[in-house]
């Protein structure tokens, strides 16, 4: 008879020594959260692209509820997103400018030329270790490793070798900037609607060698437009896209490789 | 005289009974020559000169600008035509200062003899190495100015030169050993009296029989320098590897053969200390190899630093057939090249071209572990390539990727073809960065 309650006493006397010790922790461990960090994690994006700076979706509430940061840092939400930040917290919402990712080459498979038969790792960072597989120092080698870091499938790979950015997926989160070994993607405003699509700092022989479409410093566009595009190191570069009035365009499009011009917004998507 | 080597490392086909009885023949310099300022480990050097400025043979056009940097020289006599990018043997485009060659070859007031080098200071033989530019010219082009100065913690005793030249393919340093054993063992000895050292020890791999026995007849009854015989093995002639064979010491990981109390230097890069401090004359030129299938005539050469590859293989009998690759270096660590324009530089030990049927095609890795039983700094390249394939860079270092010397052993002789080296070589820059990135923070 003894033998069978030894067990039970023991076990019972444990369970409600575990249970005091549970409740005392509790009542006296309890870590305060503020609730409006739960509210704003379930407002926001839940991709956890950083694009705010942040380790993730919770990490940016918990900044913005201490006031360490401000409201309309989440791209990826947009301006939707940061007035109900702004809504929450009690403050006026500042606005977000929406951005776009856009690749500065147009490198294709037919205008860029390749340096020989590429063997080695598949992707672009390892290509660009090693000089890159296509002629052009400075161009988009079309291994995707932006698609891959696109955590919003906004970037594909297009048949002619180059990335495709959605611009209604695209979140602008910079995950592609980043990625890019060369550098060729860059966040614009989604009202900007010229670029100029190449980076090659090549002397002009050099890159008309390369590549069809590379720029070769000409000066046709920045002297359809002084005020706005400027010649950098043999490359053509946009100061101010806002200075270039639309009647300019058709001048500063006479380019002759194409790597000034509109963003063709049927291409996308 | 028993033979010594070292644990793991392969025995690709050697391929040298092409060249290795073709003596050094002098290319005439070149109407242009393309110096670029990069062509050493380290930084590369601030230009000197600019467009128009007249420059002589031997005149010093870039200045080191950090410790580990060198200085660079012009090959030639004439007019500087342009400091701007061009071509570079590692596949970027780099600095570089374009001379027109007047062909007169006017020697720089800059290059000074002295009488007996053997009289100067251990600091003086240091900075005239310094001023010549010298850097190790096995191929990987490390300041031979930084090797000559070990830390005082860190007392040298042995000098061993390396007669190993492992790579298969070329034989350039056979014909300095063969050519020049006087100004070698002048060199060596110049370098032991730098480092105050107490031996020098010629490790000669057993292909090169001649040379061994022309080194132990030179060497004869001299007290400091012996004359050792090593098995012929693939990558011997790494450092921590030739150390490893002839002493049996063992480099401690990330540390330098100061820590063991070793300098390595290349019998080229003896040599080319031994003109630089007795006769004052920079490295401006150097011996390599054109060899392989897609070759007309191979040769054996002394180039002028700065000779596009195009100059090289047309005296050479020009390329054989349409398309072959062409390698800057030895066929397993060389570097393959997509230009002929580019120029010959200080770590260029050899020009190779063959015909490649087909690329190798990449299949899953089958685990069968030679990648791990061939590797000589005892890594683990199929697991470290998988840490660095996922990102996991912290278990990349820690399995020791930064250890690797890139010989290639792993690739040769991985049955799946997985381009390891390529692996690697992607696993320290991204390790790397991360530290870089780490440190800023």
């Amino acid at each position: 008879m003894i033998d069978f309650l030894v067990p039970v006493i023991t076990m019972t006397a444990l369970g409600l020594f575990f249970s005091v010790g549970l409740v005392f922790a509790y009542k006296k461990l309890k870590v305060e959260e503020d609730p409006r960090v739960e509210k704003l994690t379930e407002i926001l994006p839940q991709s956890n692209c950083g694009a705010c700076g942040y380790s993730g979706c919770r990490a940016y509430a918990q900044a913005v509820v201490t006031g360490e940061a401000p409201t309309n840092l989440c791209s990826a939400g947009g301006n939707e997103v940061a007035q109900q930040i702004a809504g929450i917290m009690g403050v006026e919402a500042e606005q977000v400018a929406r951005k776009v990712a856009r690749l500065h080459c147009r490198g294709t498979k037919e205008a860029a030329h390749s340096r020989g038969v590429y063997v080695g790792i598949s992707t672009c960072e390892a290509s660009h270790l090693i000089g890159g597989h296509k002629q052009c120092a400075y161009g988009c080698l079309g291994f995707g490793d932006c698609v891959h870091s696109c955590p919003f499938d906004a970037i594909t790979m297009g048949e002619d070798g180059l990335p495709v950015v959605m611009e209604e997926k695209c979140t602008a989160c910079g995950n592609c900037v980043e990625a890019c070994p060369r550098n060729l993607l860059e966040l614009h405003p989604v009202s900007q609607g010229i670029m100029v699509f190449c980076r090659s700092k090549d002397s002009a022989p050099t890159s008309r060698k390369v590549c069809k479409n590379a720029c070769i410093a000409c000066g046709i566009c920045s002297r359809a437009c002084p005020e706005a595009i400027v010649l950098e190191e043999n490359l053509a570069v946009i100061k101010d896209y806002k200075k270039i009035p639309e009647e300019k365009i058709p001048a500063i499009e006479k380019c002759p490789t194409d790597a000034i011009g509109r963003i063709q917004k049927e291409n996308e998507g | 005289m028993n033979t010594k080597t070292f644990p793991h490392g392969i025995h690709p086909p050697e391929y040298k009974e092409e060249t290795a009885e073709k003596k050094l023949q002098h290319l005439s310099p070149p109407d242009k020559v393309f110096i670029p300022l990069s062509q050493h480990f380290g930084r590369p050097a601030d230009p000197l000169v600019k467009k128009g400025d007249p420059v002589d043979l031997g005149q010093k056009i870039g200045k080191a600008p950090a410790l580990f940097s060198a200085a660079v020289h012009s090959s030639v006599s004439g007019k500087v035509l342009k400091v701007g990018s061009t071509h570079h043997p590692s596949g970027k485009p780099l600095l570089a200062i374009t001379i027109k060659n007047d062909g007169e070859d006017r020697l720089s007031s800059e290059v000074k003899e002295v009488e007996d080098p053997f009289s100067l200071s251990p600091d003086r033989i240091r900075e005239r190495v310094k001023e010549a530019g010298i850097v190790g010219l096995g191929g990987a082009a490390f300041p031979t100015a930084v090797k000559l100065a070990p830390p005082k913690d860190k007392p040298i005793d042995t000098i061993l030169i390396n007669g190993c030249e492992c790579e298969p393919v070329l034989t350039s340093d056979y014909r300095m050993m063969m050519e020049y054993s006087d100004d070698i063992l002048q060199g060596a000895e110049l370098i032991r009296k730098a480092t105050g050292a107490e031996k020098i020890i010629v490790g000669i791999e057993d292909n090169k029989k001649k040379a061994l026995s022309l080194f132990q007849e030179k060497t004869k009854g001299h007290p400091s320098t012996s004359v050792a015989l090593l098995k012929t093995k693939y990558p011997q002639g790494a450092e921590k590897n030739l150390i490893y064979a002839l002493l049996r010491r063992e480099v401690p990981r990330g540390g330098l053969p100061f820590d063991v109390g070793v300098v390595v230097q290349n019998v080229g890069t003896t040599k080319v200390v031994y003109d630089g401090v007795k006769h004052g004359v920079p490295l401006y030129q150097r011996s390599l190899t054109v060899a392989g299938s897609g070759i007309g005539d191979p040769q054996n050469l002394m180039v002028r630093l700065g000779t596009p590859f195009q100059k090289v293989i047309d005296f050479c009998g020009g390329l054989k057939e349409d398309g072959p690759i062409v390698v800057m270096g030895g066929p397993m660590m060389g570097i393959s090249q997509w230009t002929l324009d580019v120029p010959v530089i200080k770590g260029t030990s050899g020009i190779l071209a063959w015909k490649l049927d087909s690329p190798p095609e990449e299949t899953a890795c089958i685990r069968c572990g030679r990648c791990i039983s061939h590797c000589p700094m005892r890594l683990a390249p199929t697991q470290i390539k998988k840490y660095v394939e996922f990102e996991h860079l912290s278990e990349a270092e820690e399995w020791g990727v930064l250890d690797c010397v890139e010989c290639g052993c792993c690739q040769y002789i991985c049955p799946s073809k997985i381009p390891l080296v390529h692996w690697m070589r992607l696993g320290k820059a991204k390790v790397s960065n991360l530290k870089r990135k780490k440190k800023s923070e």
